[in-house]
């Protein structure tokens, strides 16, 4: 294909001109006649048994169509909320499963889990008839700090799991970690809050649902990543509605970032209610209920302990940790802090053994998952933080260090002591590339002529490795999953000879329009503006997995690789008819089929329509038509990887951080669309700098309250928080995937914090502060300088 | 009870019946029918209301409709001249890759004009950032934006617009 449109080239969007005018079509957007709108009530306690729910006041308002409370739930035998991925504990017994009713029926365990839903003619009303249900609560003793969530004393979240421990987990042989470590000549210790985080992205989930008595249809409309996963779930275990008959659509999705995978209440409520009303319903989220409900992410406590050398080769990792999991145990909740953490601790080091032991803790909190990175940016943190800590005992360069440890370029494939094996890699010349782009040698001199301005700089490093392109399904499923992870698509001609291109995956905000165009463009030299992706509807996609763990081009564009070669192979017969010659002589490029060694020729279109309009073909050996679908399970995983350099300043007088240099290099292997892919890398940045320097979600420690509960408590980065970024690339293609690709879409998030955070710490070291605390805000900084009594929230 | 109310959207003249709390975003897109114009929060930070009202920008969640009564209201459905002519502003959007989801698109298309035309097509990257304060974006990391915007003010000021 032209070189303007192919794999490689920086195609503007298809999707632009849509979301430029105005025209997208959101969740919220959808005109539904008769529709109805639902208001959810919700728990004002951390947590409290309700005594009584009176409904009878607010059933007579004005246009209320209908109020369900948790008992009509109940009563009406609809399923738990599930947590699909089961995780042994060490002892290999199953984690433990507390129920997670679709609306708290006798006890609510977070503020703002829902007690009853309010449907009505207007948003307006349902919202006004939901202030005047009076719910009568006995407030019982809560905790939401995760550090404390172990104690004997701490209120209990679930009786299922006692002394709120989900599971007690643990990888790699602690024996051979203690030995390492009694041989060790320096032993580098670090304690670490890896801050919570509010998703948000910015369109609030939403759902709406019809139900056609007629044929006993369901229809969901929902802002979630994968659509055909929401239906599974709700089919097979929430709601019973058999999968055919619940068609799951996901439009266009203002942003995931993980928080719209998962099987929620609301969703849930509105799509069993719609049968029950008559009527369309809809329901769209306020920022409020956003911040309150929505999966958050991270939250872990961690020790680690880094053994080396006395020529600071790493000798062994020890790692403790415990992570929130929330009131509740979200969709995909336990598999993050294990088999996406702990299995990424060895970071891009030869580190030869590995310890790790996980405790996953209930708190009355909202429920957490995986956010951007999921597990990935917490053991980027844990092992990035260490190494600089530990070059700085040292006094050697970080830089120099990570270089010593780097497993070798020759080394690929890579076994590492915590299961997962290497792809392929090659990390020197990408810390080469990022100290050459970020001037590292001119530092010293920036630091100095900083200091004649009162202002401490600091620089810091971040060389990141994630396992992404989730994933091998067979792995899955001996880890725990519950679900297959390969994707599917279908390339569909139609007689005229343009194509849709179904995929399983889901795009919300990815660019799939463009970048999958691209590549069935390139291979089948159709040309792009004839090529039109669809996705996010189980009534007219194949079953797919959705898209989340950076997987969609690794998974989902080899998947469209696969049918592609399909096309191709049923062309090539169809040409070889055509042109009366043999098949195995035909040969295809550019879009055209031609015969070896001769003029003849047959364009992929004329193939195409020959296979529609079937009067010269060879109907005896090949079917008409032209539609070919597949299905990819990969290998392996894919392994990107690379290194951040960040430098700041910080004025100590405030404790005012400024990110004065932002610098990545990233391998990604090959690249589809670099601007798209630059794209997701500035965003990936920015909200690892979020959590870095703005971001922390804090509820308070008495009432259980969201005190980061909005857009005016809650510090999202905006456009004066961040500078412009400096980008570069390495490519090492990934081995076994068609495209040579790996994924681009977590990675700014998984290594930013630790590049922020250690510039931050090399900024200050010289006044002696050996922690601040993430984020580092002005006051975590201001006292970690002037030794602030009272501990920052 | 309603209140009826009458205003001009995008050079046509509209008119409904509203509650007194009904809010122009709610107007627009409830009433109205034209979704591009986006709610993202409940305390007017995110910015993915903006709308023009008589030519300056507003958080179209701060307002009445009954506030606008009589107003000249311009929202995204209404720059573009057609598909093959886009205001400067979403030419350089898309030039830039300044837009994923797009949900805060809308928002940051109508300020980023409005910001512009305050600074009299004059911008360094500093005050677009500043100036970006009150939109909210978790896509792109705003770096393609500030480049959007940098190029569409010289482009916004060649096009008289």
């Amino acid at each position: 294909m032209t070189a303007q449109t192919g794999i490689g080239a920086r195609v503007k969007r298809k999707e632009d001109l849509r979301f430029l005018t105005g025209t997208g079509r959101y969740v919220d957007d959808l005109p539904l006649a008769r529709s109805t709108y639902a208001h959810f009530l919700r728990s004002p306690h951390a947590h409290a048994r309700i005594k009584s729910i009176d409904i009878s006041a607010a059933k007579a308002m004005p246009g209320v169509v209908e109020i369900f409370t948790g008992k009509d739930v109940a009563d009406a035998k609809v399923g738990s909320l599930i947590c699909g991925w089961v995780v042994k504990d060490k002892h290999g017994q199953p984690h433990k499963a507390p129920p997670h009713p679709v609306m708290a029926a006798d006890t609510v365990r977070y503020v703002g889990d829902p007690v009853a839903m309010v449907v009505a003619n207007s948003h307006d009303e349902a919202k006004d008839a939901a202030e005047a249900i009076k719910v009568d609560y006995e407030v019982l003793p809560s905790n939401v700090d995760l550090a404390k969530a172990f104690d004997g004393g701490a209120a209990q979240v679930h009786a299922e799991a006692p002394g709120n421990l989900v599971y007690d987990w643990e990888i790699g042989v602690k024996a051979d970690v203690d030995a390492a470590f009694a041989k060790a000549a320096h032993v580098t210790k670090v304690d670490i809050v890896n801050n919570r985080l509010i998703p948000n992205a910015m369109e609030p989930r939403a759902a709406a649902a019809e139900y056609d008595k007629g044929t006993g249809q369901y229809t969901l409309w929902s802002t979630s990543q994968n659509p055909h996963v929401l239906r599974l779930i709700l089919s097979a275990f929430v709601l019973g509605i058999p999968e055919h008959k619940l068609r799951v659509i996901a439009p266009d999705v203002g942003g995931g970032f993980g928080s719209k995978i998962f099987c929620y209440n609301e969703e849930t409520m509105v799509c069993w209610a719609a049968s029950r009303v008559g009527r369309p319903i809809k329901w769209t989220a306020e920022r409020t209920e956003s911040f309150q409900t929505d999966a958050h992410g991270r939250d872990h406590v961690t020790h680690a302990e880094l053994a080396l050398d006395k020529e600071g080769k790493f000798l062994a990792l020890k790692v403790e940790t415990i992570a929130n999991m929330g009131a509740y145990l979200s969709t995909f909740s336990t598999a993050v802090p294990t088999y996406l953490y702990a299995t990424l601790l060895a970071g891009q080091y030869t580190t030869p053994v590995i310890y790790a032991n996980v405790k996953a803790a209930l708190t009355h909190t909202a429920p957490v998952d995986a956010y951007r990175g999921a597990g990935r940016p917490e053991a980027t943190f844990v092992v990035e933080t260490i190494v600089s800590k530990a070059a700085q005992e040292l006094k050697m360069d970080p830089a120099e260090l990570r270089r010593k440890n780097f497993i070798p370029s020759d080394a690929f494939p890579y076994q590492t002591p915590v299961a997962l094996q290497y792809d392929s890699g090659n990390y020197p010349p990408i810390i080469d590339e990022a100290m050459k782009m970020a001037d590292y040698k001119g530092f010293e001199a920036r630091r100095a002529e900083a200091k004649s301005r009162g202002k401490l700089r600091g620089i810091g490093f971040s060389s990141y490795i994630e396992a992404c392109g989730l994933a091998p399904s067979q792995v899955i499923g001996q880890l725990g999953g519950g679900v297959g992870q390969w994707e599917s698509a279908q390339i569909r001609f139609n007689p005229t000879g343009n194509v849709q291109v179904l995929t399983g995956a889901h795009s919300h905000g990815q660019s799939h329009e463009t970048t999958f165009a691209q590549i069935v463009s390139d291979k089948l030299g159709v040309p792009i503006e004839q090529v039109e992706v669809v996705h996010g509807d189980t009534a007219t996609t194949p079953f797919g997995m959705g898209s989340y763990g950076s997987r969609s081009l690794a998974v989902g564009g080899s998947a469209i690789m696969k049918a592609a070669h399909k096309i191709i192979a049923k062309g090539k017969k169809i040409a070889a008819h055509l042109m009366e010659a043999s098949a195995a002589d035909v040969v295809f490029e550019n879009g055209i089929f031609k015969v070896a060694g001769t003029d003849k020729s047959v364009p992929l279109a004329q193939t195409v329509f020959a296979a529609y309009v079937p009067h010269n073909y060879p109907l005896a050996e090949l079917e008409p038509g032209m539609d070919e679908n597949a299905f990819y399970d990969p290998a392996n995983f894919v392994y990107p990887a690379g290194t951040q350099i960040c430098e700041i300043e910080v004025d100590p007088d405030t404790g005012v951080v400024e990110i004065v240099n932002f610098t990545a290099v990233d391998d990604f292997g090959n690249i589809i669309n670099p601007m798209i892919v630059e794209g997701q890398v500035h965003g990936g940045i920015v909200q690892g700098v979020g959590q870095a320097l703005l971001e922390k979600a804090v509820y308070d420690k008495d009432t259980g309250q969201l005190l980061s509960g909005s857009f005016n408590d809650y510090a999202m980065p905006r456009a004066d928080d961040v500078p412009s970024f400096k980008l570069g690339y390495k490519v090492t293609p990934c081995p076994h995937n068609p495209l040579g690709v790996k994924g681009c879409g977590e990675a700014g998030a998984i290594a930013a914090p630790a590049a922020v955070m250690n510039a931050v710490h090399d900024a200050l070291a010289p006044l002696g502060v050996s922690h601040v605390p993430m984020p580092a805000t002005p006051l975590n900084v201001w006292q970690a300088i002037h030794g602030g009594a009272r501990q920052a929230a | 009870m309603t209140i009826p109310v009458a205003m001009t959207v995008n050079g046509k003249p509209v008119s409904g019946k509203v509650e007194a709390r009904t809010l122009l975003v709610q107007f627009l897109r409830e009433h109205l029918g034209m979704t591009g114009t986006h709610v993202g929060c409940d305390t007017s930070q995110c910015g993915a209301c903006v709308v023009h009202v008589d030519g300056k920008s507003v958080k179209s969640c701060t307002m009445l409709a009954l506030q606008a009564e009589g107003a000249q209201v311009t929202t995204i459905e209404g720059l573009a001249e057609s598909a093959e002519k886009l205001h400067p502003m979403q030419e350089a959007f898309r030039e830039n890759h300044a837009l994923q989801c797009g949900f805060c698109t809308p928002g940051m298309v109508m300020s980023a004009i409005d910001m512009v035309k305050r600074n009299n097509y004059q911008l360094d990257e500093a005050t677009v950032r500043r100036e970006l304060e009150g939109n909210l974006c978790r896509c792109t990391g705003y770096h393609n934006i500030v480049k959007a915007i940098l190029a569409a003010a010289p482009a916004m000021k060649a096009a008289g617009v």
